[in-house]
């Protein structure tokens, strides 16, 4: 994905570009800070730092070549790795990749396998073959396109060789070696790891040689990937678990050998098999991760208040360092992770879950009121949405891959600079907002050719009304609610007034009885309440927050969609100066309009191809998107009638426990 | 609801009476009565309407040569009910209270039906003619109207504060007095909270009924997805539907019965107030009647003093029967509050299972729905 948009002309890159250099100057730091702290104490979490170094260096031996493979010229790719900042660089490369190896956390991907060698191979060809006969300009892309197969030969030469050669250039690298080395002395068990990389490398290397060789005229993006995703697979999978041992590891390699194909399939040209795979995919997508909040607390005083909430994951997965870890994260911090999140992905159309609002009045309230118990609940609810926000970004697949995430949920303390983004956090969302509406009026122009789109916008935009209305109503039902509470518990105060004066004992004591009863009944009311708000109110709110986000990813369609389109537009504008200049018959400019032309060709069928990437990646959390919903409101349909059902069955002790009061009036 | 307690003049059994049908003419309210006679098996079926029912308690409040008649704490009539306004129905329900609600008038036909009912139980009044010929004569009695009670209550409202404050000479009656004026405020206002839960579970009800047709709204069968999410919607459409009726139904049961109770028990202890100020009435005038004795002069002594007596009399026959009375009140009051309690203990109870049952099955449709 990033090897694409890099060749791109702006907009696009301009934008992203910095984005992620950004992004990477933060990780690196970040992993760099570690290692080296972790570096001076031998203690015992000290096989970690090693395995993050390690991590590195091979990540960008195996991405860089990859990534860069068509669209980069093949002597940049190697200028980067032996240069000392070549953190920067691997960091770069690998947020996209993170982004494709979503694969791994779900071994059962297993069964798109056959498809891995069918798809690819004629959606590439098809754009190789279709394209227009390559001019001299385009000498190096093409001689890219067709040099393809020893460019893969590359791929599986290059990572021992960069190894080798990493210790040779000075500065970082050969400390990152040495480090591990020294590390490797002090816990033995973690020998094995290096070699295991080695041997997995090898392992790998052969298997996706016959799907590389098979398909000879392959071009960049599609294939690249694909290939990225192998080795980024390979290497993230044994390095993150330095202390699994060979059983694991062996576990872990028939799902390497699969990765490719969602990769593959968004990128393929039938997508009607594509989703029935995905469908099965996400059918199947269970994992084992646990996030709660819980402990929200007040930190500090004044208008400098804020809450601190405990984020506790507990999972088997063995991308996280250990099973069970807890962090402090106040809200801003969760914007933060927003913003970062939708930065890297939304332009490649994925749904990022969208954060609560964040609420001025709300949090007033709680930094200037000491114990109020309309302070208590705002503090509740936004506990509960953040940990429902924070869950929807981890079953997503790709966002969990995202090493924001990770650090989100792992790291002791996050770069403080996310602290100035919290009011941009707010700014951000209405920004992305805005950019949304503009980009929705543009709608009308683009006349949809897929039918499936076109119905599922017209099908969002439903619902959203749908679920206003929803809410509206739940919202009258709380209060309702509310309300019988209240009068519930008036009642009971005048039933016991009322028990209290009468003078037959046993009717007073039955009806101080029914007072008793009746309060708790208030009681079944207040959290039926609750029940009725967090189990609907909110889930609503969520929704339709969510389905605002899917607009989103619509609009990021439409964007890619645009871009073509003008591509396509200024192709036109290129062939019909070509064809003046014929006309005209001037020879010598004629040659550069060529040369033009063939570049327009190229971003034209660039473009195309990222708009049906982006198209089929939207669909497919889309897809995702609607099963989730499904499957969560079912949840809470199964939650709202537990609850039920207990108040029923309370209700039925309490009625039993009082009949016999009543029958004892004498 | 005491069963007659077997006078000879009582021609009719008190349980017996019914009302079976109410028709509703405009602002008029026909109400079918059925009673049986002790010493036949057929029953009786007469119409009467409000009126009838009002002549019937004037005609009570106006037995002649019944000794200490004031006494009698006579049952209370619920006020009439006015369908053709009651579309307003804030005014309606500030008027009837829990009288209003319930569906085609049935609480209030349930009143009146007590209220007949207790008259005949009562061992006096069922003696009265008018009771009789209100019961089978096919003629309306309400015509023959005219004659306004002698207990009206609207007069007395001015004087009242100040004689209800009235010392007592009877220890008795000043407790049972103190007691009454605090039992009636606070079952009436138990039965206004009452009211208020009722009204708030009904329109808890109608917002379910709401929230359960929009999530139709939800429905699509576009794809395999949709029609999951739209499953997902029916079920707890059903689910909201279920709650809607059990709020209906907990809301009906408070009504029929615990609500009915309150409000027949804050209109008797109303009534037993309104005999305890009958009273009290009686004995302003036996005290002013003996000052004037005292301070008369000699001459107007022996008239005034024979008077005087007469009156005592007749407040000592009142103290007696109201004192029989107060009993009989208590005790009566003791179990007619039982009674509601326990069915309305029953009915709750049972509408709680019932829906307990029914939320156990919508739960085991909704796991079912995933695990398939």
């Amino acid at each position: 994905m990033a090897a694409s948009s890099e060749r791109s002309p702006p907009p696009f890159p301009d934008s992203e570009e910095p984005e992620l250099l950004e992004d990477s100057d933060e990780g690196a730091d970040a992993f760099t800070g570690t290692s080296i702290s972790e570096m001076d104490s031998p203690s015992p979490d000290s096989t970690r730092p090693p395995k993050d170094i390690f991590n590195e260096p091979p990540e960008d031996i195996f991405s860089d070549p990859l990534s860069n493979i068509n669209s980069e010229p093949q002597k940049k790719v190697d200028a980067k790795i032996p240069s000392p900042s070549s953190d920067e660089a691997v960091d770069l490369f690998s947020d996209p990749l993170d982004d494709d190896s979503e694969v791994m956390s779900s071994p059962e991907v297993q069964n798109p396998m056959p498809d891995l060698l069918n798809e690819p191979v004629e959606a590439p060809k098809s754009d190789v073959l279709g394209e227009p006969p390559v001019s001299s300009v385009k000498k190096a892309a093409s001689s890219e396109m067709f040099g393809d197969d020893d460019d893969d030969e590359d791929l599986f030469k290059e990572p021992p060789k960069v190894v080798t050669k990493k210790p040779q250039p000075s500065g970082p690298p050969v400390d990152v070696f040495t480090e591990v080395k020294s590390d490797v002395k002090v816990k033995p068990q973690v020998k094995d790891d290096p070699t295991d990389l080695f041997a997995e490398e090898a392992l790998t290397a052969p298997a996706p040689k016959p799907s590389a060789g098979s398909s000879s005229s392959r071009t960049n993006g599609v294939h690249s990937e694909e290939q990225d995703l192998f080795s980024e697979a390979t290497v993230e999978l044994s390095l993150d678990s330095p202390r699994n041992d060979r059983k694991n590891k062996d576990a872990v390699k028939p799902s390497v050998s699969a990765p490719a194909a969602p990769v593959a399939s968004s990128s393929s040209k039938a997508p009607s098999k594509t989703l029935k795979e995905l469908e099965e995919e996400e059918s199947e997508d269970k994992f084992d991760l646990n996030i709660s909040i819980t402990n929200p607390e007040k930190v500090g005083d004044g208008m400098n208040a804020y809450m601190a909430y405990k984020v506790s994951t507990q999972t088997s997965l063995t991308m996280f360092r250990s099973k069970t870890f807890t962090v402090r994260r106040r809200f801003s911090d969760f914007l933060g992770l927003f913003e970062k999140l939708s930065e890297k992905h939304s332009q490649n159309g994925y749904l990022i879950p969208p954060p609560p609002e964040k609420s001025i009045l709300g949090m007033t309230k709680v930094k200037v009121g000491k114990e109020d118990p309309s302070s208590a609940e705002f503090v509740e609810r936004r506990r509960a949405a953040l940990e429902r926000y924070l869950q929807r970004v981890v079953s997503h697949p790709s966002l969990l891959q995202d090493p924001d995430v990770r650090e989100f949920l792992e790291k002791e303390e996050l770069p403080r600079a996310v602290s100035t983004q919290a009011l941009s956090g707010a700014g951000f969302l209405k920004m992305l907002n805005k950019a949304t509406d503009a980009v929705s009026k543009m709608t009308i122009k683009m006349n949809e050719q897929d039918v499936w789109f076109d119905e599922k916008i017209q099908d969002v935009e439903n619902e959203e009304q749908h679920l206003r209305k929803l809410h509206v109503m739940v919202e009258s039902l709380v209060n309702h609610r509310k309300e019988l509470s209240g009068n519930t518990a008036v009642f009971a105060k005048s039933v016991a007034m009322l028990g209290s004066s009468e003078d037959n004992t046993a009717l007073s004591r039955a009806l101080s009885q029914l007072a008793e009863v009746e309060d708790r009944i208030e009681q079944l009311h207040q959290e039926q309440a609750s029940n009725d708000f967090f189990t609907f109110s909110e889930l609503l709110a969520d929704y339709i927050r969510l389905l605002g986000a899917v607009r989103g990813c619509f609009d990021q369609r439409m964007k890619a969609w645009q871009r073509w389109q003008d591509a396509e537009n200024m192709l036109q504008k290129k062939r019909e100066a070509e064809a003046k200049l014929l006309w005209a018959n001037k020879p010598d400019k004629l040659q550069q309009a060529k040369d033009e032309i063939t570049e327009w060709e190229a971003k034209v069928t660039q473009y195309e191809r990222e708009f049906e990437r982006i198209s089929a990646t939207v669909r497919k959390e889309v897809i995702r998107f609607d099963k989730e919903k499904a499957r969560d409101f079912n949840r809470q349909v199964i939650k709202y009638l537990e609850s039920l059902l207990h108040s029923q069955q309370q209700l039925i002790k309490y009625w039993d426990a009082f009949l016999p009061e009543a029958k004892a009036i004498v | 609801m005491e069963v007659s307690s077997a006078e000879a003049a009582l021609s009719v059994s008190a349980s017996s009476i019914r009302i079976t049908d109410v028709t509703q003419d405009g602002d008029v309210l026909t109400f079918a009565l059925t009673s049986q006679k002790l010493d036949s098996s057929a029953g009786v079926c007469v119409f009467r309407i409000y009126e009838d029912f009002d002549w019937l308690q004037q005609s009570l409040f106006s037995q002649e040569n019944l000794p200490g008649l004031q006494g009698i704490i006579f049952p209370p009539l619920p006020s009439k009910a006015l369908p053709s306004q009651s579309n307003t129905q804030t005014k309606a329900l500030k008027q009837l209270g829990f009288l209003a609600l319930g569906q085609d008038w049935q609480s209030y036909c349930k009143a009146l039906e007590f209220y007949l009912q207790q008259v005949a139980a009562h061992p006096t009044l069922c003696k009265c003619k008018a009771l009789d010929s209100f019961l089978f004569n096919s003629e309306s009695p309400g015509k023959q109207r005219g004659r306004k009670g002698i207990f009206n209550r609207l007069s007395q409202a001015v004087e009242e504060m100040r004689k209800e404050s009235h010392k007592d000479v009877d220890n008795f009656f000043q407790n049972e007095r103190n007691k009454n004026t605090n039992l009636a405020a606070l079952s009436k206002v138990a039965t206004e909270k009452l009211l208020d839960v009722v009204m708030t579970e009904q329109k808890l009800a109608l917002a379910c009924g709401h929230f359960s047709t929009s999530l139709h709204l939800c429905v699509n069968q576009d794809d395999a997805s949709a029609v999951a999410f739209s499953k997902v919607c029916l079920k707890l459409s059903d689910v909201i539907e279920a709650v809607k009726r059990n709020l209906e139904k907990v809301a009906s049961n408070n009504l029929s019965t615990l609500g009915l109770g309150l409000d027949l028990e804050s209109r008797y202890q109303e009534a037993e107030k309104e005999m305890l100020f009958r009273r009290t009435c009686k004995l302003i005038e036996l005290e002013t009647v003996k000052k004037g004795t005292e301070k008369a002069k000699a001459n107007k002594r022996e008239v005034l003093e024979a008077f005087q007596k007469a009156v005592e009399k007749e407040f000592n026959l009142i103290s007696s029967v109201a004192k029989q009375e107060i009993e009989r009140f208590h005790s009566s009051h003791v179990n007619v509050l039982k009674n509601f309690l326990i069915g309305w203990c029953e009915v709750q109870l049972n509408t709680a299972k019932e829906f307990a049952e029914l939320y156990s099955q919508h739960l085991e449709a909704c796991r079912n729905m995933y695990s398939e």
